[in-house]
């Protein structure tokens, strides 16, 4: 009996043995593609800093408004985001492909929607940053035509019009990356929904006389002629 | 060839039918029905009367005008001149109206007469603006004589305005294009103008007609052009150029085609101004008192008004253009009552040079910081109004030149900005 106890502990250490001199290759093979990956993914990193620094990428990022976000969030430069995301995204890749060597059938769908998910990522990446860049020249040009036009409040109008395409911005990269997306939509028809409204009982309340007026002057000037002003002024005369 | 890709087939035919000539008048046009017809009847009987025996055309290049414009410049053309029954052609005087694509744009207009002038091979080329409601037949000789007798490359219009009309240029454009090129023109964006036929080949074949300046402020660019290239410049008097009353003062658009023009001149000339310039030569033909010193009607208080809110709500824009003490300075000016108010002609020189350093660099879309030259402007304009009521013609001369010579003593700050310093 004792000899039967010895022979299934030594055939179990044997099996043990076995099993571990099949995992290790692997373990060793997927050490080495995360040492492997690291090294590609800071090379990767640095290429990525030098290109943004040359794109002057910081600059066009403080333009957008996104390297203020980070800012008040107390983040690092968005060239410096952006490398690190890089990094990360790459070193993690290499991470999974080298977890899926090791005989873990379970992790295999996992990792699969993870590549398949970094696409979707890169570009709700480029969505945001081409939106906020669109939100921010699109506000600066509202601000700037205000203050020429002489409008009220311009920089309100120009606020309310960069909100409003962050919202739309932001909800569109959720959307890409599947993130609650419904939600995030319908809380931006609501906000938007809201705002329309808003602007439509201010204007439709308080610009009613103005509204009424511009009309008998637009379609019936002939039964309301124009009222002649006191004293004329003359407009600037540039050229 | 540049002019196949301008010039319509049917342009083209019209003008082959017209064969060489000695003179092109171009009218450049949009929406000007109600004075044209006016300057075309002028201008046909200036040829008339100075040029008899001159092979000449009237050329309009329309920019799509929907009131009628090129009837009326056919009308005006075919007309009986009834102003002079003493005036007869020895040659028939040609008028032809093209309507140009992609317009209205002043710019694609006058790609489009140059390239007619280069294709008629004419001797001389005079543009006259359709709003010029006071040109006599004696203008159109004014302007061409230099060239045809003299030798003269480019003319350029002298006017007898308004006190304070041209703010813009007396501002900015003179004071700048005199301090950094030497070219001390009285109109260097000029309405009414005319340049030798070689040298309108020569402005043809540059390289700026898919650019900005081929579209907007080319007259700017032109003048320009010719003062750097040591073109042989004259400046002749015309006599008085009145303000339609009802006409739209565009600030922003006067903006980007004179700052705008400018600004980008300074990127293609950076060798140019980085020394000192000689001065341009262009003696007046005929010079007089070129200011007419009737009382403003402009609202100073609105244009102050205007100053104030612009530097208030500009605020995260100007933090991007301008440097922290300029800012600052603005910042505190903007907060003074109407009557401390006085935005020197120092701080106006540093003003516009920093925005000249920002529209360089890009440091947010060009057409922005422009735009935002203009609020600023407003300010200089009041001081300048305030500054100058009272002044007699030569008190007003005088300050023009003070003005010039703060953009000289503010030159080395450009140069600064502009090679990299902060």
């Amino acid at each position: 009996m004792w000899q039967s106890f010895i022979g299934e502990l030594a055939r179990t250490m044997d099996e043990i043995l076995r099993s571990f001199a099949r995992f290790l290759p692997r373990l060793l093979e997927m050490l080495l593609l995360v040492v492997v990956g690291w090294i590609i993914a800071y090379v990767l990193r640095m290429v990525v800093r030098s290109v943004l620094r040359i794109a002057r990428f910081d600059k066009l990022s403080e333009h957008t408004g996104a390297a203020q976000l980070l800012r008040r969030s107390a983040l690092p430069p968005p060239a410096e985001m952006l490398s690190r995301f890089v990094f990360w995204v790459a070193w993690l890749g290499f991470i999974l492909v080298g977890i899926s060597v090791l005989p873990l059938p379970w992790l295999d769908p996992h990792i699969s929607n993870f590549f398949g998910f970094l696409p979707r990522l890169v570009a709700a990446f480029f969505i945001l940053f081409f939106g906020l860049l669109a939100a921010s020249f699109f506000s600066r040009a509202a601000l700037l035509s205000g203050v020429n036009a002489d409008l009220p409040s311009p920089r309100l109008i120009s606020q309310t019009l960069r909100t409003m395409m962050i919202l739309f911005v932001i909800s569109m990269a959720f959307e890409e990356i599947g993130i609650g997306s419904r939600t995030v939509l319908i809380a931006f028809g609501l906000a938007f929904g809201a705002l329309m409204l808003g602007l439509a009982l201010a204007f439709g309340l308080g610009g009613k006389e103005l509204a009424r007026k511009y009309l008998e002057k637009r379609f019936a000037r002939d039964q309301y002629p124009e009222e002649p002003s006191k004293e004329r002024e003359d407009e600037l005369s540039p050229l | 060839m540049p002019e196949e890709s301008i010039l319509s087939d049917d342009f083209v035919r019209e003008l082959i039918n017209v064969g060489d000539v000695d003179i092109v008048v171009g009218v450049p046009t949009y929406n000007d029905a109600r004075t044209v017809g006016q300057v075309v009847q002028a201008v046909r009987a200036g040829l008339l009367k100075h040029f008899p025996r001159e092979r000449s055309v009237i050329i309009n290049a329309d920019g799509g005008s929907r009131d009628g414009t090129q009837d009326l410049v056919r009308a005006a053309s075919i007309s009986d001149l009834s102003v002079a029954s003493d005036l007869h052609a020895l040659r028939t005087l040609h008028s032809i109206s093209t309507q140009y694509e992609g317009g209205p744009a002043n710019g694609i207009a006058m790609h489009s007469i140059l390239a007619a002038t280069d294709l008629l091979q004419a001797r001389a080329c005079a543009i006259v603006s359709p709003e010029s409601t006071t040109l006599e037949a004696g203008w159109i000789e004014r302007l061409l004589r230099p060239l045809l007798r003299d030798g003269k490359d480019m003319v350029l219009p002298i006017y007898r305005r308004a006190k304070f009309d041209g703010l813009l240029i007396r501002n900015l454009v003179y004071p700048m294009a005199k301090t950094l090129y030497g070219c001390s023109v009285r109109e260097p964006y000029p309405a009414d103008f005319a340049f030798s036929g070689e040298l309108g080949s020569q402005f043809l074949s540059q390289d700026i007609w898919n650019q900005e300046q081929g579209c907007r402020g080319t007259e700017l660019w032109m003048t320009l052009w010719a003062a750097i290239g040591k073109r042989k410049l004259a400046q002749s008097f015309l006599g008085t150029k009145s303000r339609r009353e009802d006409a739209p003062s565009d600030l922003v658009g006067a903006m980007r085609e004179t700052a705008g023009t400018l600004f980008n001149s300074l990127g293609t000339y950076a060798s140019v101004w980085h020394s000192t310039p000689e001065p341009v030569e262009a003696p007046c033909i005929g010079c007089e008192a070129a200011v007419d010193e009737e009382p403003s009607r402009l609202n100073r208080k609105r244009l102050h008004d205007m100053f104030t809110f612009g530097v208030k709500e500009l605020d995260p824009v100007f933090l991007s253009i301008l440097s922290s003490p300029t800012h600052d300075e603005l910042k505190r000016l903007a907060a003074l009552p109407e009557d401390k108010f006085f935005y020197s002609g120092e701080l106006w020189a540093r003003t516009v040079y920093e925005f000249a350093t920002a529209f360089h660099k890009a440091v947010i879309g060009r057409d922005h910081i422009v735009q935002a030259l203009v609020p600023l402007f407003r300010g200089r304009a009041y001081t300048f109004l305030t500054e100058n009521r009272e002044s007699s013609t030569n008190e007003m001369e005088r300050n023009t030149e003070l003005l010039c010579q703060a953009f000289e003593q503010e030159k080395p700050r450009l140069v600064e900005l502009w090679d990299g310093g902060k």
